[in-house]
Parts: structure tokens; C-alpha cells; sequence
């Protein structure tokens, strides 16, 4: 070999005053470990290929069959799916669902109890639960607080693993623990065979065979008086001429992220009549004429996912819905994506965070595509309106206002549960018809809708419940209907930081007076009197320029408890 | 741009905004500017709405709007000035100020949060402070300290947007949300590739250059004076920034930070080398005083690159020149012109380079002048010469914005072009196809709709059968053959034997993957070719680059937006270099030396009498000098000691010089060889124009005096050619220029004064207030016949085959962080922080199969040398074969390649050689010879 180095042996010597650093083994940043990659390739293999949109179900996956996204497998996840990491973590720790654990970490325990601390589930005793749960808990199960699981009517409420239960005590979570009770009880709901025994998919069947066309389905809603029951209250015909204005491929999403605290109706008609609703949403498609049918539902309705899946299946066995023109997705702990647009996103595969409007969903949506989103419930009296026409449902109000409410009504209450009552129903009237306040209570004040609504006192009990009005001149709204009735047992600040609190936990973080607002809000609200200058100046920058109706809505608590009920925060 | 335009109230004056305007936007051309924080006025950079310190009042909505964000309609009625929407801005500067560190700790006290706090006198805020992040000080180039984070997401953009390096991400939720690096790692532990785009974006200083952030945090992007320039490092030609401060205790002046500029190429991009790599120049080792052989020693690398004076001594100016000139000229008297040579360097500027070439060709008297072009594209040139008569680009890379299709073949951009990488990464994501045809996987592969992984030096065989599928499938542009190309019929003909079904064993590309790619480029509105040394260095690098030539004229894919053919150049000036005339067989702007016209025109512009024959190459300049046909040799900037393929070989050669003088800032290892060394001046300390890879002309600038006694290089040239009795009178760098435009015609309507105060014209330029054309031979070729050329390829081996002894397949190239052969990037203390120990690069199975584990050290061997040095683990490169970098002289990949030539280009193959892998430390095996 030649060897002319023409150095005689010296050894080169390195130009520069490093030398200290040592060479990479590996190319920069976390490498893929070969055991969970293939982990994670067995397990998406019934899901080649692989999309984009998908990554929050594919944790999901992760998650259920580990019961944590462990830094390798989400590094495999991310290569799977040819994405940067950051974008795969960005996305699994936006979600509370998810537990992300990296290299050297403990994983979270086996079983994990997530108690209620909405407000109907804090007034029940939740923190009790919770300090008691926590002190005796054995090693394999942990316990977390987590926002409103859509249980206030039988709160407190609280979850093991994702079995989702009212009524809970200290020993009934023990025992469920103990026993490992981690899944849902299906509910006793309306089978296909039944509904359509009444008389069900008719409506549908007759639209898709030529008997109206959307125009005139949209007048008769318009004609009833239809509104968002989400929360929004915009008129659903019109919402249908918006979408349909765009071109194709449109899309059709269903809301089913009934994160409102204090809201359980949505879950109320899910768990008895779920095909009244899929019947709903396959006319709204069929009147936006969608390509495809989202339905976001939030992962703390488990038993709901399952058993539309099932009934989904059902319509695609008997051919009402092509196979795969349906798709259900999981939300995964996350109350800001009930906002439509961070619903979308999340549906995309993203963060939940809301975007920027103009545009409106209704022009650029899913996919960039037109998009119509629609509650549970706006679509679920769809076929019963197109049955019984327009004037039946828009009679159903009082006092000029249109239709049937579902109130969800919790708190000091007899009989607290779902109320079918008019629009413009009052609290008053509500709490008679639950029975009455709970024994050794006296009406002091409620929610009228919601964590988002505002608090009223008692004094203002007469005030319809309906959108817009004299609760809106008020600075409250009825939302998702959601009305938590509280007593002289309960503290009007104390309500106001549970609430506040919410939505610190919620916020989405993507702009500072959300972000940063509920953060120095709840600092605030907790020392001392309330300096309700600084608040108030606060709350205004929050109410103007938060980009959502999160960070819009959340001083409403604060602003009204300082009107209403000023004896308790000086 | 639709051009419509719409009209609304703007704090009470009737104003236009035009299609894609928003209301900051027009306010700011109105004279207002609406305080932003995470809305960056730059190109690239998307409005969020986020930070909520734009908001403005519009009538009739209920809530506020983001201006950055939202674009006005017509007779919309808009108040940026009232109560209500500059309550809310300050509101939002209150809650942030918050959590700030406090004024005096402040990570940038130049930040633009601190001045629009200042500007809306925000001083201290009233809201109660919340826990702050700790600072993650774990990458040696910037300091992150997110107490300071405002959530702006500027630098997530940054980097997934605008560099599409895909590192930081905004994780967790609400007021937990924080930046993180990949799974929330400490910057240095990520795969972040320090383009530092997040620090230029950062708008609070909580991302920082480290080098402006003092131990407690404390930092400041103050700087005494500014000074525009470009990029030294790679052939993309970034326009920056130089931010100087005086140094209190010296008084000195120094590059306390660089940013990127707007530049046609860069859009205020850089990359690591050339936001973080600049403090070469005040190294230690720094050459400030010229140095004189002393008698008697050996000449090699035997000394400590730290410490000439081992084998130097110190000399004057006066003397150094005396002994450098008298040396070259009594070789020149004694032993004819021919005895002596020249290499003149692609890192300086046109100005150096065209004196440098006069030098050799008037002053020794023979063409025998060249540079490293000839180690990088020599042969992608040759081809482009003979097809289409222009050795340049015909499109520049940011044409990509109009592609539908990219192929990037045989080039690794992330790491040796990356923010011309950061265009084809962007068209990747907004939805052209990226076609990447690479033996190694490369980190586009990740945005890439097809990577063809061939088999190392098989590109002929599998251009030859997409071209197959073309001409098969009647996929070619007839109408643009006819009008453009000549030779399609001898190359149809000769494409007959290549289908896809029989080229698919020698490529180990499937017949189906071919043909749909093949379908793509084709059928595409618009595709573009890049190539890198993947496809030059190869004994059949003109071949390939022939085959990529017809590819594109068959099918019409060059002379329009979005198309062409772009060979990315290497150097930050081996395009200029190269058209200054620093090559054998050409004078300036591609003349040809045996062309008698161009002798006449050339011989009269310089007066003087000029050899007509070509000479000789870098490699054939070795051999000459072995043969002891070469005796002295002038090297500026260059370093062949390790650069030259076999650089054994070389080094044999320049250690046999009778007469070596070595022009350069540092003592490489060639100027370890020298008689006589002669101090230079670093690209920051002097003036010169530069041409990048785009074609564009642009204007460095002096920031700096060169240390101790450094002189700036064409000076050093000129006192060079006066004591060969040129006498030569330049003034100045712009002088050399207005020279050189008697030469160049290509540098017609381009002055030095339009550098000066435009910084950049491309080209050809057609007139004198032109930017330069971008797109170029959309009618005609410049070649005799004004046609594009289509020469027929056939697929040949490599010189050297794998076989029992030698199983592996050896590439050389560079890696991010280092440049060339590391005399710049590895005196740079992030540079050679991030990568300070050179690697073989392999694939998992090699390693296990080698029974040693990645961080080992292995003996790489070939016929011509062998090295110690530790492996990487590096799944991307194939089974089989192995990737060294050439920059680290402890284990010089050159001792180990091929000096075998491509006929046309004369470039070696570095790209591919038989080699041994064993672990350190074992016995030699006795190869069979």
C-alpha cells in the first residue's frame, strides 16, 4: 500500500481549538427505537394508508392499548405518519386524554379516576372525592379532576378509566377500581328495527327520492324556527343556503362535543333515540348534498362513540349510508373544540385551535371545503319537523318564541335532569318543573347558560330563557340551555373561580387575552377582595379581542357576579 | 395578483386596499403603524392573530379585529385610533409584560416586545406574575429562555413555515402551552439544524444568538454599525447582515451577530454556517504576518496548523513578494511557462478571480489555471456546454414556486444548499410533487411524493429508462422539439435498448416506479431538475448530466416559469470564478483559448501574447507535477492537501514543487507545503462581487480590517503580477470590474455602481434599470444552431467496482456544518461544536453485521489509503455502502478516493470507490493482490 503522507508518521493535527466535543453516534435529535416502531407499525397496519387527519385516532390507539403515548411510540407515530415530532407532540399534549410520557419518566397508573369539578359537581362535594380518593388511593390508580363529563344530573360524576358515572362516592369509585370497571355500560336506547317500526328514515328516504327539494326543506326550517341548539342560536335554514352557495366537495359536521358545562342533553337523545338524530344528520346532509359526515364526539361519551359505530353500521348494512360516508371521531379531552372551527381542526388532526373568521366555516371549513356544522339536537328534531311540519315545532314556544328547548337543568334541585319546555321558558318555571329547590336550599341565583352565560340572581328568575332578548340585555345568554340553579348554601365567588378556572383549564392557549386573561383573572379573583377596577378593565379587553367565544365568553361570570352579587367579593 | 382594489374608512379617511391586502398593511402605507408582535412584515411569514396587539374597531362587529389578519371590504368603516381598540392593545402589552423578566435581566433589551411596551407606555404591569420556565442554555449557537416567551408562535412559523426545518412546535394547552423542541428536548438534544430563523424571528429575545446573551440571560441585539453583504459559505448566495460592535476593553470591532437580508435568493433565510459561522476570522490561528519556508525541513503535513513558526519564519511584505515573485519567475525563464501553474479559488470574489486568471495566463504565460469547479460540476458544465451552450443555470431555484413537479437528483440540499433546500421544501407542502432520486435518503425525503433510492452510479441507466417511458409512451413534446432540440431521432434510436423492465436489475428501481415518474415529469405543467455531485462526480458525470439535458428538452420542461435545469453550484462563487475565466481551456465568460478569435480579443484587451492551447486540469496538474513537467505553482484559497481525490497523490505532488506559494488566512494543510505563505484577507474584510448559483450578481462588502499585516487578495495578486513585470495600476476592486465588463458581456448592463446601491442584478441583463433575467433560453439556445443539443448516454460502470476485498461502496461529500475541507467551519466555535469529529457514515445492518455498534471506531480502507474513525449510524445511507465527509483532516476521506477522471468534465470519482470496513484495532487482512 502506498502510504505517502510525505509526514513521516506525524499525525495530522486538527485545525480550530475544538477538540473537546465528541462526534455524533447518530444523526441529530431522538432516533427511532426499533422495538416500538415495530410496536407501532403492527398496530396502524389495519389502517394503511395512513392519513393525516387521522393522528388524533391513532393516539387513541396508542393510548388504549398502552395507556400512554410513550416518547417511542409517538417517535415511530410521527415517522409512520412523515411528520415532524413536534407536530405529533404539539397535538398529543393539546388533549387531556392523552399521556404523553418521555424517556426516564413513570407512566401514568393503571387505572386512572377522573372526578367532576364542573360546578353542579363541585356544589356535590367533588373536592371532597377528590382529597379523599387521592389520600387512599392504591398504587395502580390516580385520580385527576376533569371538566363537566355531562353528568350534572346525577353529580357528582366522575370516571374510571372510561366508565362514566353519576352519583359517585369515595367507596362506589373504590370498589369500581378495585374491580376494574374501566368501561362504559351501554345504554337502553331505540333500535334501528324500532325506529324505523315508527315510521323512521321515511323522511330521508322520501328527500333522497325526489319529494322536496333543499330549497323547500330549508324554508320549513326556516319556518320552524330552527336555531342552533349548540349554543349559538343561528337559524339552521339559513346556515344551509351559506353552505350551499359554495361549490363542492362539501362537507357535513356533526357537533357532538357537549363540553358546556352544566349541558347533558345532547347525551340525553343519544342515549334513548340515536337514529332520530343519524336520520337528522343524513337530511342535513342530503341538503348540503356533502361528500362526507363528520360527527366529532367527545371521548367522555365512550358508550355514545360505540354505539353510533354500531348503528352507523347498521344504515350501512341496510343501505342507507354508504360504507364509509359516515365517520365518527373521538374527541380526546378537549371542551374549546365545541367551538365549530377548533372542532374542524381537531377533526383535521390538529390542536383544537379556533380560527380567525371571515372566513366562516360555511365557506372555507373542513378540508378548506364549504362546511355545515350542526349540534346533536339541531339536527335531531329534523325529521320530526319535516313530519309534522314546521308550525308544530314553531308552536311549541311561548311568548313569540319559536319551538321546543331542551333545558339541561342541575344544581340545589328536587328532580334536576333534561326539561322539554318552551322556548323562553324561565328559571322559575324550570326549577317547578325538577321539582322544586332541594330540601334545606333557597334560590340565590344560576346559571342561565351555561359556564359561558353569565350568573343572575334570583331576582332576575323571570327572565325568558331564550337567545337574544332581555337575557342578552343583561350581558347573559342561554347557549346550550344549560341551567345550574344555586342557593344560599353557595358562594357567588367561589361559583365565579370555578368557573374561571374552566376555562384557564380549557383555554387553547392560541391568543394572549384568553390565555394569559384567565390566568391573571383567576389569580385575582382568588386574593383578597376583588379589584374590580383592574378586573373590570380586564374583562373588556377579554370580551373585545379574544379571537373565540371561549376567551369572549369567559368574563361573563366575573362581570356579572360583580353586578349581581358584589356582597360576596368585597 | 388580481389587481382589484376596494375602498373603506380608515380613521376617518376614505382609503384603498388591494386584493390580498390587510388592514395593518394599508394602515402602514398610509403612515400608521399598528403596534404587532406576532406578525412579521417579512416575506414567508403568515399572520396569525394571535399576540392581540393589532386590534382596530370595526363598525358594526361586535368584537375587535386582528388588522394583521383581516382584510378590509368595501365601505367598511375602520378606527385603529379610538379608545376602545387601543385599550385593548395595551391591555394585551400589560398581561404579557406580567411575566416578562424584569427590564434590567432583559434576554434583548432591544427587543421589539420592550418597544412597543415603551411606545405604549407600558412600564411595569399590574396583574400578579406567574411561574416562569427555567432557561435551556443546551445548544452552543442560541440561548433560549422562555420566561420571556410571549406565545407569539413567530418561531414556530419560522421553522415549520418559512425554513420547513420542522423542529419547534407549540405544545400543551392554555397558559401551560410552551415551545418545545421536538418532544419538548433540550434545543441541543433535538434535531434542530440551527438555521436560527426562530432567533431572527423572535420579537422578544427569548430565543438569542448565544453569543449576544450574557451567563445571567442578560443579552441586547445592539449594534454600533450595520454592514450588508453576502454569505461566504455555499453557492445559494444569501444576502446578510453583519452587526458590528466595538469591543470596550480592545476597541476592536467584531461580528457580534449576523441576520439574514432580503435577497432574491434568501428572502432573509440563512443557515447555520452563515448566521452562525463567522468567527473564523478572529481565530487565533489566523495568518497576519507572511511567512518564509526556513531551510531545510521536510515539507507534509507535519506541523501544528496553530503554529507556523515551527517550519516558518516571519518575513516583510517587501520580502515575502520578492521571494514568492522571483521563485515563480525563474521557474517561468528557466523551464518555460509551462512549468507553472495556478489554482485560484471559488471563494473569492469576480474581481480576484479574473486577476488571478490574468495572472497565470499574462504573467506565466499558459492556460494552466483552474479551481475547484473542476471537483464539483466540471462535468455537468461540459454538458451543459456542448447541449445548450451555457454553463450556467437557465432558471434560478426559487423558480419552484411555479413547479408542479421538482426532481432533486444526486444533491443533498438540507445540508450543502439549505435554504435553496427551504424553497423546495415549502413548493413540497403547498403541493408540487418532489421527485428526489438519491442512492442515500436525504431529509427531504420526508416532504418527497417519490424517492427513488437507485443504486449508487446507476443514474444512467435509470434516466435513460424514464426517457424510455417518454419516447415509448409519446410523452415528449413534439411541438417543442421541433422548435428547440436537435438529435431526438439518434436518441430515440438509442433509448430503444433501455426500457424499464431491463434497467430495472441495474438501477434496482422498479419498472413501475420509473414509469410513473417518468409519467410525472412529462406530463407536468411545469418540473424542474436540480442536480448536485451526486451526478458530476462520477467518471460518467457528463453522461448523467447529458441524460438530465434530453430529459428536459424532450419534454419541453426549460425556458418557462416553473422549468429547467439547474445544476446547484457548490461554492459561494464557483459560478463566478468559473465565468471569470478561472479554467484551462477557457478565457473569461467561456471563451475558448484555442477559438482564434477569442486569442485576438483577449491577447489586445491585455496586451500581451497568450498561449492558444488549453491547460491543464487539477488532477492532470498533480500528474504534471509528479512527471515533473510542473515546478511551481501560486495556490490562493485553495486546498488541495485535501481536497484532491488520492490526496496521498497530491500531496506527493505539492511536497515535490520546487516553488510553492500559498495565498491564504489560514496555514491549511496545502499551505503546510509552502515556500512561502502570504496573509489574506477573510470575505468580511474586503470588497468584491459574487455570482451565485441563480446567475445573480451581488456585492459583498467590507466590515472589517484584516488582522495584524493581512492584506486584502487582489492586492496581494497585483504586487504578485507587478513583480512579474505586468505592471498593473487597479485601484480598486471596482476598477478590476469595469475590466472585467470589457471582457464579460455577460456582465452588460450590470455596473458597479448598480451593485452598490441595488445589491444584486442577475445575469443576462437586457437593460440598464433590469433586475436580470430570472428564466433564460425561453426562445432560442446559444448555441450555433440556436437549438438545444440531445447526445445519447451509455450506462457505464463505475472505474471501480466493489469486489471480495474491497465490498463497500465509499461516497465522499460535505455535511451541514462544514465547508469544503474545513480550514473556515472548524476554527468556528458552533460549527465545530455541533460536529467536531468526523464520522463513516452506515447503515445499521453494516454495523451489526461488522459486530461493532454505532460511537465505534472502524478502519475504512481502500487501494489508495486508510483512515481510523468512528461510525454514525445513519439508516439513510444504503446497505452497502458508506458516506465519509472530506473535511476533517484526521481522517482525510480524500486518502481513500478515486482520481479516475470523467472524460469530458476531467472531474474525479468521488462519489464512488471500493472500500474495507474493519474494526479499529484489527489485524490488517492481506488483500489478495
Amino acid at each position: 500500500m502506498n502510504k505517502h503522507t510525505g509526514s513521516d508518521g506525524f499525525k495530522p493535527i486538527r485545525p480550530g481549538r475544538g477538540g473537546k466535543g465528541k462526534g455524533r453516534a447518530f444523526p441529530k435529535g431522538r432516533q427511532l427505537d426499533p422495538v416500538a416502531d415495530q410496536e407501532v407499525t403492527t398496530l396502524l397496519d389495519a389502517h394503511q394508508p395512513l392519513q393525516r387527519d387521522m393522528l388524533i385516532e391513532y393516539l387513541h390507539l396508542v393510548q388504549d392499548k398502552w395507556g400512554y403515548l410513550s416518547a417511542g411510540h409517538l417517535a415511530a407515530l410521527a415517522n409512520a405518519m412523515r411528520l415532524p415530532m413536534a407536530e405529533v407532540y404539539e397535538v398529543a399534549t393539546f388533549y387531556h386524554h392523552f399521556d404523553v410520557v418521555k424517556e426516564g419518566e413513570v407512566a401514568p397508573a393503571e387505572i386512572t379516576i377522573r372526578v367532576c369539578d364542573s360546578l353542579s359537581c363541585e356544589m356535590a362535594g367533588a373536592q371532597d372525592i377528590i382529597k379523599a380518593l387521592g389520600a387512599n388511593a392504591p398504587d395502580n390508580v390516580r385520580v385527576v379532576h376533569g371538566p363537566c363529563m355531562g353528568l350534572c344530573d346525577v353529580a357528582p360524576a366522575a370516571a374510571v378509566g372510561h366508565n362514566y358515572v353519576g352519583n359517585v362516592s369515595v367507596e362506589k369509585l373504590t370498589i369500581m377500581a378495585r374491580d376494574k370497571a374501566v368501561s362504559p355500560d351501554m345504554p337502553a336506547y331505540q333500535s334501528f328495527e324500532d325506529y324505523k317500526a315508527e315510521g323512521g328514515y321515511k323522511q330521508l328516504q322520501a328527500l333522497r327520492g325526489g319529494s322536496q327539494t333543499p330549497e323547500q326543506v330549508i324554508d320549513t326550517l326556516l319556518e320552524a324556527g330552527l336555531k342552533g341548539l349548540g349554543g349559538a342560536g343561528f337559524p339552521s335554514g339559513q346556515k344551509w343556503k351559506f353552505v350551499r352557495a359554495g361549490s363542492g366537495p362539501r362537507y357535513l359536521c356533526i357537533n357532538g362535543d357537549e363540553g358546556e358545562p352544566g349541558t347533558f342533553k345532547d347525551r340525553h337523545y343519544l342515549h334513548t333515540r340515536p337514529h332520530q338524530f343519524l336520520e337528522g344528520m343524513l337530511i342535513a346532509a342530503w341538503g348540503v348534498d356533502a361528500s362526507a359526515a363528520y360527527i366529532y364526539m367527545r371521548d367522555e361519551y365512550p358508550a355514545v362513540v360505540q354505539l353510533l359505530k354500531d348503528e352507523i353500521g347498521k344504515l350501512e348494512a341496510g343501505g342507507i349510508v354508504p360504507a364509509g360516508y359516515v365517520h365518527v371521531r373521538r374527541g380526546a379531552g378537549a371542551y374549546i373544540c365545541g367551538e365549530e372551527s377548533a372542532m374542524i381542526e381537531s377533526i383535521e388532526g390538529k390542536r383544537g385551535l379556533p380560527r380567525h373568521r371571515p372566513p366562516y366555516v360555511a365557506q372555507v371549513g373542513l378540508f378548506g371545503r364549504p362546511t355545515l356544522v350542526h349540534n346533536i339536537e339541531t339536527v335531531y328534531w329534523m325529521p320530526q319537523i319535516l313530519e309534522e311540519g314546521p308550525d308544530w315545532f314553531a308552536s311549541q314556544g311561548k311568548d313569540g318564541h319559536k319551538g321546543p328547548r331542551s333545558y339541561s337543568v342541575s344544581g340545589r334541585l328536587k328532580n334536576p335532569g333534561v326539561v322539554l319546555a318552551p322556548a323562553g321558558a324561565t328559571v322559575n318555571e324550570l326549577i317547578g318543573m325538577c321539582g322544586g329547590m332541594a330540601d334545606g336550599h333557597t334560590f340565590k341565583g344560576y346559571l342561565p347558560g351555561g359556564a359561558s352565560g353569565g350568573i343572575l340572581p334570583a331576582s332576575k328568575g323571570d327572565v325568558p330563557l331564550d337567545f337574544g332578548g332581555e337575557l342578552a340585555e343583561l350581558g347573559c345568554f342561554v347557549g346550550s340551555h344549560a341551567i345550574v340553579v344555586m342557593s344560599d348554601k353557595d358562594s357567588m365567588r367561589d361559583a365565579a373561580v370555578n368557573l374561571l378556572k374552566f376555562f384557564e383549564d380549557e383555554s387553547c392557549g392560541q391568543c394572549t387575552p384568553c390565555r394569559v386573561g384567565c390566568e391573571k383573572a383567576v389569580k385575582l379573583m382568588q386574593s383578597g377582595p376583588w379589584d374590580e377596577a383592574l378586573l373590570g378593565e380586564l374583562t373588556t379587553a377579554m370580551a373585545d379581542a379574544s379571537i373565540c367565544g371561549l376567551g369572549q365568553a369567559a368574563p361573563n361570570p366575573i362581570r356579572t357576579v360583580m353586578t349581581h352579587f358584589k356582597e360576596d367579593v368585597s | 395578483m388580481s389587481g382589484s382594489t376596494i375602498k373603506f374608512t380608515l380613521d376617518g379617511r376614505e382609503v384603498e386596499a388591494t386584493d390580498g391586502e390587510t388592514i395593518w398593511q394599508v394602515a402602514k402605507r398610509e403612515g400608521t403603524t399598528i403596534p404587532h408582535l406576532c406578525w412579521k412584515d417579512a416575506p414567508g411569514y403568515r399572520a396569525d392573530g394571535n399576540c392581540r396587539a393589532c386590534m382596530v374597531e370595526i363598525e358594526g362587529e361586535r368584537v375587535l379585529a386582528a388588522s394583521c389578519v383581516r382584510a378590509p371590504s368595501e365601505g367598511m368603516v375602520v378606527n385603529s385610533q379610538n379608545e376602545r381598540s387601543s385599550n385593548a392593545r395595551k391591555m394585551v402589552i400589560e398581561l404579557l409584560m406580567a411575566d416578562q423578566p424584569e427590564r434590567e435581566d432583559a434576554h434583548d433589551d432591544q427587543s421589539s416586545f420592550l418597544k412597543w411596551a415603551d411606545a405604549m407606555d407600558v412600564d411595569v404591569s399590574r396583574f400578579p406574575r406567574d411561574t416562569s420556565p427555567k432557561p435551556d442554555i443546551s445548544h452552543p449557537a442560541m440561548a433560549v429562555n422562555l420566561d420571556a416567551c410571549i406565545h407569539c408562535n413567530l418561531c414556530v412559523r419560522a421553522c415549520r413555515e418559512v425554513q420547513v426545518n420542522d423542529v419547534i412546535g407549540m405544545a400543551f394547552r392554555g397558559p401551560h402551552e410552551k415551545v418545545v423542541f421536538d418532544f419538548d428536548d433540550p434545543m441541543g438534544a433535538s434535531t434542530c439544524v440551527a438555521c436560527g430563523e426562530c432567533v431572527q424571528a423572535c420579537p422578544t429575545g427569548a430565543l438569542m444568538p448565544a453569543t449576544i446573551v450574557d451567563e445571567e440571560g442578560r443579552g441586547s441585539r445592539k449594534a454600533d454599525r450595520q454592514v450588508d453583504s453576502i454569505c461566504p459559505y455555499c453557492g445559494v448566495g444569501c444576502q446578510i447582515t453583519y452587526n458590528i460592535r466595538k469591543d470596550e476593553k480592545t476597541g476592536q470591532d467584531h461580528i457580534a451577530f449576523v441576520e439574514g437580508k432580503g435577497g432574491p435568493a434568501n428572502e432573509n433565510r440563512l443557515c447555520v454556517k452563515g448566521r452562525f459561522g463567522f468567527d473564523y476570522i478572529t481565530s487565533p490561528e489566523r495568518l497576519t504576518k507572511p511567512l518564509i519556508r526556513k531551510e531545510g525541513l521536510p515539507k507534509g503535513l507535519n506541523m501544528d496548523p496553530a503554529d507556523p513558526l515551527t517550519h516558518f519564519r516571519e518575513a516583510s511584505w517587501e520580502e515575502a513578494l520578492d521571494v514568492a515573485a522571483n521563485g515563480l519567475k525563474n521557474i517561468r525563464d528557466t523551464k518555460g511557462p509551462k512549468a507553472l501553474a495556478g489554482f485560484g479559488s471559488a471563494k473569492c470574489s469576480n474581481e480576484e478571480a479574473y486577476l488571478f486568471q490574468k495572472l497565470v495566463r499574462v504573467g506565466f504565460g499558459s492556460n494552466n489555471v483552474d479551481h475547484c469547479t473542476r471537483l464539483c460540476h466540471a462535468s455537468s458544465v461540459a454538458a451543459l456546454m456542448e447541449t445548450i451552450g451555457s454553463g450556467a443555470v437557465t432558471a434560478p431555484f426559487t423558480a419552484v414556486r411555479d413547479s408542479d413537479v421538482i426532481v432533486v437528483i444526486g444533491a443533498n440540499p438540507t445540508e450543502n444548499h439549505p435554504v435553496a433546500a427551504t424553497y423546495f421544501k415549502q413548493a413540497a407542502k403547498r403541493g408540487a410533487e418532489l421527485i428526489i432520486l438519491d442512492p442515500r435518503g436525504t431529509a427531504m425525503k420526508r416532504y418527497a411524493s417519490h424517492m427513488l433510492q437507485f443504486k449508487n452510479g446507476a443514474d444512467v441507466s435509470l434516466l435513460n429508462a424514464m426517457m424510455n417511458v417518454i419516447v415509448e409512451e409519446g410523452l415528449y413534446d413534439e411541438q417543442y422539439i421541433q422548435a428547440h432540440a436537435e438529435g431526438f431521432d439518434k436518441l430515440k434510436d438509442h433509448l430503444a435498448d433501455y426500457s424499464p423492465e431491463a434497467m430495472e436489475a441495474i438501477c434496482g428501481i422498479a419498472a413501475d416506479e420509473i414509469r410513473t415518474v417518468a409519467r410525472k415529469y412529462a406530463q407536468a405543467n411545469a418540473a424542474i431538475i436540480f442536480w448536485g455531485m451526486g451526478v458530476s462526480q462520477h467518471t460518467h458525470g457528463t453522461d448523467n448530466a447529458r441524460c438530465l439535458i434530453s430529459l428536459a428538452l424532450m419534454c419541453g420542461q426549460t425556458g418557462r416559469a416553473g422549468t429547467g435545469l439547474h445544476p446547484l453550484r457548490g461554492q459561494n462563487n464557483v459560478q463566478g470564478a468559473s465565468d471569470a475565466g478561472l479554467i484551462p481551456m477557457v478565457f473569461p465568460d467561456y471563451s475558448a483559448v484555442v477559438d482564434e478569435k477569442n486569442l485576438t480579443k483577449f491577447e489586445k484587451l491585455w496586451d500581451a501574447k497568450l498561449d492558444p492551447e488549453p491547460g491543464l486540469t487539477v488532477v492532470e496538474i498533480v500528474h504534471a507535477i509528479h512527471d515533473g513537467a510542473i515546478n511551481g505553482m501560486y495556490i490562493l484559497g485553495e486546498n488541495p492537501a485535501m481536497s484532491d481525490p488520492d490526496v496521498n497523490h497530491a500531496r506527493a505532488a505539492l511536497a515535490k514543487l520546487d516553488h510553492l506559494v500559498v495565498q491564504d488566512i489560514f496555514l491549511t494543510e496545502t499551505a503546510m507545503f509552502a515556500d512561502v505563505i502570504l496573509p489574506a484577507s477573510a470575505w468580511p474584510e474586503k470588497n468584491g462581487t459574487v455570482s451565485n448559483t441563480n446567475r445573480q450578481v451581488q456585492m459583498g462588502r467590507k466590515a472589517l480590517e484584516a488582522p495584524g499585516e493581512a492584506r486584502e487578495d487582489w492586492v496581494i495578486t497585483c504586487d504578485l503580477a507587478n513583480r512579474l513585470g505586468l505592471g498593473w495600476t487597479y485601484d480598486s476592486p471596482a476598477d478590476v470590474f469595469a475590466e472585467m465588463k470589457l471582457a464579460m458581456p455577460s456582465l452588460d448592463n450590470i455596473t458597479w455602481d448598480r451593485l452598490i446601491t441595488e445589491d444584486v442584478v442577475a445575469y443576462p441583463c437586457p437593460a440598464p434599470d433590469h433586475p436580470g433575467e430570472d428564466i433564460v433560453f425561453s426562445d432560442r439556445f446559444p448555441t450555433a444552431s440556436g437549438l438545444g443539443k440531445m447526445v445519447p448516454a451509455k450506462v457505464l460502470p463505475p472505474d471501480e467496482t466493489p469486489d471480495a476485498d474491497y465490498p463497500f461502496i465509499l461516497s465522499t461529500g460535505r455535511q451541514l456544518e462544514h465547508w469544503h475541507t474545513g480550514a473556515m467551519t472548524r476554527r468556528s466555535f458552533v460549527l465545530d461544536a455541533v460536529n467536531p469529529e468526523p464520522v463513516v457514515q452506515m447503515n445499521v445492518a453494516d454495523i451489526t453485521k461488522l459486530g461493532v455498534k454505532a460511537g465505534d471506531r472502524v478502519r475504512v480502507t481502500t487501494r489508495r489509503g486508510e483512515v481510523e474513525i468512528m461510525v454514525r449510524q445513519d439508516d439513510q445511507v444504503p446497505v452497502g455502502a458508506i458516506f465519509i465527509p472530506f473535511a476533517f483532516v484526521e481522517a482525510a476521506a480524500n486518502l481513500l478516493t478515486n482520481a479516475a477522471l470523467d472524460p469530458y468534465g476531467k472531474i474525479p470519482e468521488f462519489k464512488f470507490c471500493a472500500a474495507k470496513v474493519e474494526p479499529a484495532g484489527s489485524e490488517h487482512k492481506v488483500a489478495a493482490e
